[in-house]
This record gives structure tokens, sequence and C-alpha cells, in this order.
């Protein structure tokens, strides 16, 4: 079970309720407070949710483009019903399991996290969401199993990045089976009290908030449950430049840019850039799974 | 041929404040979005990219007023100067914006990063080619220097390489317009080593 920790923010720095619902376009009324429930925690002023105009305009998701805007502008023709992930692998039931059926039995909660881009800009979003570990142990993890492989959606049809070959697609991520169970990890189907809009990957992602946002999967089609390091999509494209792990930390550049600095959206143009923290300021949750783990080679 | 001659005197009545005034539009533009806050939740990348883009794209149609006379007889030469000094006020605005706002004076972090990482070095070298450029833009600079005038401003060419590969490293993945940048910049040295014009 998930508990806050060191590095959330303290209950006394909740937004009020009504203040923050209230700032939202769309209020989903008893819904959204069934939501947030007992569980809500939001970040202090100085890490108050991003905009979600922001969230739902600058995006990286180059199935429909490299441009920031591209996603916004070129996803409405995507299927997001009927949808189903195949999950298969090292696990005991298998199969085909519909969008509801993957739902079933989850309890949705807000999740507010910080997102760390690897090209150095930062947001914190407000999610809607579950443990990834709650529906692994419902399929059964074999044993033998030390990794979950993810797949995005990826049809030329309605994807015009995907048509053009942008990159590799369909667009492929992995974690370590203990990353993948920890308590931070979920699958999350909303944003902001509402489902998610196919530019952050709609009907349901990945988010993993210590590693930079290219972890954090979209639009999920497959899990595979498997005991070799699978391949990813940006290590696959430039291993030098991306690893396997990719957990935010500002003491191990990027080849080409530093990471020791962030720009947070919203904060205004003229606004001194933040520092990065380490695990994207979850590292007494995560860095546990680390010790002893070399950071600076597995990047 | 009769129409290039038509077409040449038309330009010759166009007075080269006109283009002055064009090279303004770019930034002009930049300047509106920005303050309408139609640049994104991010405006500084593309203000400073903006910037960028319009450096290089002033710099590398500057390169091609020589070939473009060779080929079609029109002479834009008049406009040249002011083409290539809004080359160098944009990428000196560009250069401004990333070490004022994006950097915001950490010296520290700017000097790492210009030692660390080529795309920056290449951008910085590509700059540092364009200021003896821009100071030598001046017609007292022309009649003091002669024929080394010439020589000096072939500069233009390896600032142009440079500024297209500069760009081009800048981006997570190849892309397409960075590519026909770099492109374009490396034939406008072979055309002109072709023909003769090099040193």
């Amino acid at each position: 079970m998930w508990k806050p920790g060191k590095s959330d923010p303290k209950a006394s720095d909740i937004t009020p309720l009504p203040l923050y619902l209230s700032r939202r376009d769309i209020m989903l009324g008893a819904g959204a407070l069934a939501l947030t429930g007992g569980k809500a925690w939001a970040a202090p002023p100085s890490e108050a949710p991003t905009d979600r105009e922001a969230i739902t305009s600058y995006n990286n998701f180059y199935e429909f483009g490299f441009d920031k805007t591209d996603p916004k502008d070129y996803s409405g023709g995507m299927t997001i019903d009927p949808w189903s992930i195949k999950i298969d692998g090292l696990v005991d039931r298998p199969g085909s399991y519909d969008l509801a059926d993957v739902l079933k039995g989850q309890t949705i909660e807000e999740r507010i996290y910080r997102l760390r881009c690897v090209e150095a800009w930062s947001m914190v979003v407000p999610w809607q969401g579950f443990e990834l570990a709650s529906l692994l142990k419902r399929v059964g993890v074999q044993p033998s199993a030390k990794f979950v492989a993810f797949e995005t959606y990826a049809n030329p049809a309605e994807m015009a990045g995907v048509k053009a070959g942008l990159l590799d697609f369909p667009y492929i991520e992995a974690l370590r089976l203990d990353e993948a169970m920890h308590p931070l990890t979920i699958l999350a189907t909303g944003l902001y009290g509402e489902a998610l809009p196919r530019q952050n990957g709609a009907p349901i992602r990945l988010v993993c908030p210590w590693k930079y946002g290219f972890k954090s999967i979209k639009s999920i089609v497959r899990i595979t449950l498997t005991d070799k390091q699978p391949p990813t999509t940006w290590q696959k494209l430039q291993p030098s430049e991306y690893g396997f792990y990719a957990n935010v930390n500002p003491e191990v550049d990027h080849p080409r840019w530093s990471q020791a600095t962030e720009r947070r959206i919203g904060d205004g143009m003229f606004a001194r850039r933040r520092e990065t923290l380490m695990f994207n300021g979850y590292a007494s949750e995560v860095a546990d799974l680390y010790a002893g783990l070399d950071l600076r080679r597995n990047y | 041929m009769v129409e290039v001659q038509a077409l040449q005197s038309a330009l010759r009545r166009v007075p080269t404040w006109v283009v002055w005034a064009l090279g303004l539009l770019p930034g002009l533009w930049l300047m509106i979005r920005l303050l309408q806050g139609s640049l994104g939740p991010d405006p500084l990348k593309p203000l400073e990219h903006g910037l960028g883009l319009y450096a290089l794209r002033f710099l590398l149609g500057s390169l091609l007023i020589s070939p473009l006379r060779d080929v079609t007889g029109v002479s834009l030469h008049r406009f040249r100067r002011a083409i290539g000094v809004w080359a160098f006020i944009y990428a000196a605005l560009h250069l401004m914006v990333w070490l004022l706002l994006d950097l915001q004076l950490l010296w520290a972090q700017a000097f790492t990063d210009l030692a660390k990482r080529p795309y920056l070095l290449l951008g910085m070298a590509a700059f540092l080619m364009l200021i003896p450029l821009a100071w030598t833009s001046r017609d007292s600079s022309i009649r003091r220097l002669g024929r080394g005038w010439r020589k000096l401003h072939l500069l233009a060419l390896p600032a142009g390489c440079l500024g297209a590969l500069h760009y081009a490293l800048s981006l997570k993945t190849w892309q397409i317009e960075p590519i026909l940048y770099l492109g374009f910049a490396f034939f406008m040295i072979v055309w002109r080593q072709m023909n003769g014009r090099l040193l």
C-alpha cells in the first residue's frame, strides 16, 4: 500500500479542495470527490499542479509528429474505444483484457506527481490511476519473471508520425519487476478528474515519476512479463544517450546537455530554473531499489 | 533575356530600406506571439529556437545571392548586406536569450555546457565568425579592405555549415529541416569551388 513519504508535500500544504476543484472546466461533482477521497495529496504552492491547458497542449508523442502541439492537433482520429490490453509472457492468466476488465476491482485514486522530461523541462500532473502492482498481482506474475515490457498503440492510418516512421514504432518501454511493483508506479486513466485526453496517452498509460518522461509509456496495448531485459525505443535509437533505467539524476548529464537544472512549465519565461532533484524528488521512496548500482554507468 | 532585365530594373527601384524593414518582421512576429501568450506553455524554447532559425535562414539566404545571379542573371546583391546583418542580429538575440533567460547567467553551467557539448561549441563558433562580418558590413570597411573584404566574407560559408550542424545536433532525433539546411550549406561551398569562387 502506498504511504506518503518524506518527499511528498505535507497534509498542511494541501490546496483546499473547493479551491482546487473550482479551477477546473468540467466538474464531476460527487464523482470527483469520490476520486480524491481520503488519499488526495496536493503539492505545496511552489509545486502547484501545472495548468491543465499546458499539460494537454505540450506533449511529446511522436506518433503524431515532432512538435509539442502535434499530439493535441492530430490525435483526434485515434480510436480509444474499444480498447484492450494483451497481457502475456510469464503470467498465470495471460489473455486479451478489455479496458473495463483491466479496471475491474481497481480503486482509482489521485496521484499528483512531478513529471520530468529528459529535455530538461518539468510539470506537476494530477493523475488519476491505480497501482500497476495491483494489476500484475491479479494476472499472476510467475517467479521467473524479472521485467515488465510495454507496448504502445501504433496505427499508421490514425497516426501520421507512425505512417512517416518518425521513430521505430510501435513504441516500447520496460521496467524492472521491482520498479513495476513499486507503489509509486501507476497506470493512469485520467488527469484533472477527467479521462485522459488522447494527447496524454488515452485511455491508459504508465506513470513512473522518478524516471524521465519517455519511460512513462502512453496508450498501452500490451504488457509482457519476461526474464530478459527488454529493448526500449529510445535506447535502441541512441544507446549512448538513453539508457534502460533513465532515472532522473542531476549528477548524470545527457551527453548533449546538462541535467542539473530544469524549467518548470508555468513558472514563466523569467523565472529561475529549478534544481533537478535526485530521482525527481522521490529518492526516499526509490533509492533503495538501486543500492549498489553505479547510476553513472546504468543511466 | 527581356524578362530578367525587366525584373532587374524593377528590383533596382526597390530601396534597400524595404529589405531592412522586411528583416524586422520575423522578430516582430515572434514578439507579438510572445506577448499574446500564443507561444505555448513554455514560451522560452519557441522564442530561442525561432530566433536561431531566422538567423540560420537569413544567413543561408545570403549565400544564395551569388549563385542566383550566375544562374538567372538576377542580382539581389544590393540587399545582401541587410540580409546578412539581420542574420547576425537574430544570432545575437538567440545567444542572448540562451544566456540570459535559459541559463540565467549561470555562468558556471554555461561554460561547462559549452565545453562539454559539441553542438554548443559549433553554434558559438558560427556566431564568432559572424562578428567580423557584421563589423565590416559598412561601406567604409569595404573600401578599406579592398580585395581582402571578399576573402573575409567567405567566412559566411563555414558559418552557415556550423549553424546548420548546431541546429541538427540540438534536436533529439535527425529531422528533415536541419538536414536540408546542412545539405544546402555544403552545396553552397561545393558550388563556389566548382566555379572557382573560393580562395
